[in-house]
């Protein structure tokens, strides 16, 4: 009971904290502290009412475990993000592009492709996974191929978007250098669609680690964050399954900050990224 | 979009077309063993030497036996017209002529895609509402508080980036082992995915307003809740219903893959179902219905749009 109390104590007490943090405006400590926070609570509810570890693991054993469990997480990290996800992540948006760019040149296309992707991109398409499996197999290049299918519609609507961003004045201008068509494509259109593209790679980042978990699920070896997750809640070990999240989660923000690096890098003469370095 | 429907056909065709010259080779196997046993002589002549050969050769030393690629039953690519087929069958047959049918039993029959459709799209639309509305409220305290702001905001968006749907399995099961009915399980994933994506838009929409509209407001003297019903909700709907076509798209995958680990009904049961048994035809009619499902709810959020922007009066 005191466990409890104190739980709630502590949440009080980060609250005026952050309260009061708040309004001098500390931008990275308020976030840092509700995390902490709920991890605190978290651990003192379920030590204090008895919680059963069938039900939700404390955050102290999910730490043990993760930390015991490491080289198995490994083995799942590199089988279902190195070689699943981003062996289809870059496959598909390699993909993407191309047509993007075919797609842009022919009218035709435009018009006939991009109504059928827009429609594709709000379909529930991790359903495919089964097929895909029955096709590749169990390894990896099932997962690969959901991806490839996940990632590709929402990269094509994004960079056929961008590749339309340019204004009249631009494409006048480089039409007055006499550029060739692959000149105003590279110098001009692929870079003015640089914001576009990233985010279709940061929407694509997501999908295509939900892709190659979810297809885990329909059939895989016996190894791979999905597997993991399906097995060890076959045996009632929680501990394990938040350890494969917290795995997925790690690799998920650390993909997803990666990308933004490479944005700031790229379009650093873009509005959105010159406002935030003031 | 004008004048975009001729195209538009001319690429579903050419797609339909490739669909149906992909499964020769895709099911030349299985076709070619099966007219061996029927007595076919098949060049090369044993299963086990076809083994090594590749599927376009096996189709062009083959020709005359082929016929079956479009028809077989258990084919690893079935042809569209098998799909339509084992459509029809699932549901309006199975249904009006089925032993479990409603005709003859008075319920849905739990073999039809009308059955698991209605499953899923029930924990679809319970999640839905659930997540949207507590996106939304969430949303109007963001906006309002600088201290949840601070703190919630930053780990919404960070959840954006994670596979958040790697945690279904898991809630299905410890909601399932401590007594809560299915429906409830599926539809807290169903929330759980669309809520993020409302609290983000949602925010944005809320700030929409700029200063000049804001200090019109406070010219007026208006209150605080004045402020809000007047202008920063109404500011807020197009973001709002862009982040519902996202949600409900969401909350459609939640409970799907919700389905998967507890095999009681829905649209994922039946993929999964399909894929212990080999039964593709059956993969490919519940992804259908998934996909129709899927646009018919986006269409439906879209119309929501349009009416609630027209009593609005916005010009569309």
């Amino acid at each position: 009971m005191t466990l409890v109390i104190a739980a709630l104590v502590i949440w009080a007490a980060a609250w005026a904290l952050n309260v009061r943090l708040a309004a001098r405006g500390q931008g990275l400590l308020v976030p840092l502290i509700f995390g902490l926070t709920i991890i605190v609570v978290w651990q003192l509810l379920v030590r204090g009412l008895g919680v059963d570890k069938v039900i939700l693991p404390a955050p102290t054993e999910v730490a043990v475990t993760f930390w015991e469990n490491l080289p198995i997480l490994w083995a799942d990290f590199v089988q279902t993000i190195l070689k699943g996800a981003l062996g289809g992540y870059i496959m598909g948006v390699i993909a993407a592009l191309v047509v993007a760019v075919l797609v842009d040149r022919y009218g035709f296309l435009q018009r006939g492709l991009m109504p059928i992707a827009n429609f594709m991109a709000a379909l529930p398409i991790v359903g495919v996974a089964p097929i895909m499996v029955m096709w590749f197999g169990f390894d990896w290049q099932s997962k690969a191929a959901v991806v490839v299918i996940m990632v590709f519609f929402p990269m094509l609507v994004n960079t056929v978007a961008g590749l339309a961003d340019t204004t009249a004045m631009q494409r006048d201008l480089m039409r007055t250098y006499g550029a060739s068509y692959l000149q105003t494509l590279f110098r001009l259109r692929l870079p003015a669609a640089l914001p576009f593209i990233f985010n279709g790679l940061k929407i694509a980042a997501t999908l295509s680690l939900v892709g190659a978990i979810v297809a885990e699920f329909f059939g895989s070896p016996t190894v791979g964050l999905g597997f993991r997750i399906n097995a060890s809640l076959g045996q009632l070990s929680l501990d394990m399954v938040w350890a494969v999240i917290v795995v997925a989660a790690l690799a998920g923000s650390l993909f997803y900050g990666l990308l933004t690096l490479a944005e700031r890098a790229l379009t650093f003469w873009h509005p959105s990224q010159r406002s935030q370095r003031h | 979009m004008k004048g975009s429907v001729g195209p538009v056909l001319a690429i579903l065709a050419v797609l339909v077309a490739v669909w149906y010259a992909a499964a020769v080779p895709m099911n030349v196997k299985e076709v070619l063993t099966q007219a061996e046993r029927d007595g076919a002589v098949i060049e090369p002549g044993s299963a086990a030497e076809r083994r090594d050969v590749g599927r376009w050769a096996l189709v062009f030393s083959n020709v005359e036996n082929l016929g079956a690629t479009w028809s077989s039953e258990r084919s690893r690519l079935p042809a569209p017209h098998q799909v339509v087929a084992e459509l029809w069958k699932s549901t309006w047959v199975e249904e009006t002529t089925g032993r479990r049918g409603i005709v003859r039993s008075g319920s849905l029959s739990n073999r039809s895609l009308v059955y698991h459709g209605g499953v899923t799209l029930g924990a679809t639309a319970l999640g839905f509402v659930i997540g949207a509305l507590a996106g939304v409220l969430l949303a109007v305290g963001i906006v309002y508080s600088r201290v949840m702001d601070m703190s919630v905001m930053p780990w919404a968006i960070i959840s954006q980036t994670i596979p958040i749907v790697a945690l279904a399995p898991m809630i299905i099961v410890v909601l399932y082992s401590i007594g809560l009915p299915g429906l409830f399980a599926k539809a807290v994933i169903s929330a759980y995915l669309s809520f993020f994506p409302v609290v983000v838009g949602m925010v944005k929409g809320l700030r929409a307003p700029d200063h000049m509209q804001l200090d019109l407001m406070r010219t007026y003297s208006a209150s605080k809740s004045d402020t809000f019903w007047k202008l920063r909700l109404p500011a807020s709907v197009p973001y709002l219903f862009a982040s519902l076509k996202i949600g409900i798209a969401a909350s459609l995958v939640g409970a799907i893959v919700g389905e998967l680990p507890v095999q009681r009904g829905g649209l994922g049961a039946r993929m999964l179902g399909g894929s212990y048994y080999g039964q593709t035809e059956q993969i490919w009619a519940a992804l259908f219905v998934a996909a129709l499902m899927a646009a018919f709810l986006v269409w439906f959020i879209g119309w929501l749009e349009r009416r609630t922007l027209r009593a609005m009066g916005v010009q569309a």
